[in-house]
């Protein structure tokens, strides 16, 4: 099942990149993100499908609001040949390299072995996460109270990068 | 090679589609886009990472053994994880739509070969 919508991803996500269309390429895009909530809820992660579905309706709306007034076409011109040759051997080698490490990752479902020194805090918070904290929901346990500088960090910059927005965005006088 | 998991390779074809896309793009808007199906693919490997076949969701019933549940829940530290980088990836949208909304005020273009100002 995961696989199944992991292709309507990829195809998604090829239409996104090559459209024509401006417009077409942003609802494609919406397509990969709502995609991705829905893999969430089969990956038993409802907290993170809600946060998903919800930014990727925020984001859609920033990213039509920024093009919907301006020029809808695509760019005449191809990028040079030696460019394109570069990218393809840039993904090409990447995905060498990529498909190298996979090998010695374990078995797609086998959540204690897959990363032995990472997984001993996240077995820790499933045993304890209840009687230290009182949070049935051990995701928001972790979120809040054992990595809460975590979450201070990510606000500070949330309110730096909405702060840099505002100041590029000002009215000049 | 019978190790590799199909969705694990699948994420990372995603992935690579995004960064074909950021190094081949022309389009500001695209390039951004790019970023975001990277971004996407990125997100849903490290959930992938922490899936427990057959689990449940991190949340305690009520009348639930502590000991039962953690030996049947996926792990809930790369969905806190995830919602972090989500709601970063957000923020950072936001100032990258803003900067390519300041570029197409001053070149009348998205396109990124035609912004030389700076080009020495």
């Amino acid at each position: 099942m995961i696989e199944l919508i992991l292709f309507f991803k990829i195809i998604a996500a090829i239409i996104a990149i090559e459209s024509k269309n401006l417009l077409s390429a942003i609802v494609s895009l919406g397509a990969v993100g709502f995609a991705l909530a829905i893999i969430m809820v089969f990956l038993n992660a409802p907290d993170v499908a809600i946060v998903q579905v919800l930014v990727e309706v925020v984001l859609l709306v920033i990213l039509v609001r920024a093009t919907l007034h301006r020029d809808l076409t695509d760019l005449k011109g191809k990028r040079e040949f030696f460019v394109k040759v570069f990218g393809i051997v840039a993904v090409g080698a990447f995905f060498l390299g990529i498909a190298w490490g996979l090998i010695s990752l374990p078995v797609f479902g086998s959540f204690p072995e897959t990363a032995v020194s990472v997984a001993v805090p996240s077995e820790w918070y499933l045993a304890h996460g209840l009687r230290q904290t009182g949070i049935s929901n051990i995701v928001t346990a972790v979120l809040l109270d054992y990595r809460a500088y975590d979450t201070l960090g990510e606000v500070t910059v949330l309110f730096s990068a909405i702060l840099g927005a505002v100041v590029i965005l000002r009215k000049k006088r | 090679m019978n190790n590799m998991p199909l969705a694990y390779g699948l994420a990372m074809i995603l992935f690579a589609v995004g960064l074909y896309g950021v190094v081949c793009k022309k389009n500001a808007v695209k390039i951004i886009i790019s970023l975001l199906i990277m971004e996407n693919a990125v997100n849903l490997f490290i959930l992938l990472i922490g899936y427990r076949k057959d689990g449940i969701a991190p949340v305690m019933v009520k009348g639930q053994e502590a000991s039962e549940f953690a030996s049947m829940a996926v792990d809930p530290l790369a969905q806190a994880i995830v919602i972090t980088s989500i709601v970063i990836g957000l923020s950072i949208v936001a100032l990258m739509i803003a900067i390519a909304i300041r570029l197409y005020d001053r070149y009348k273009t998205f396109d990124t070969s035609k912004m030389k100002d700076l080009k020495g």
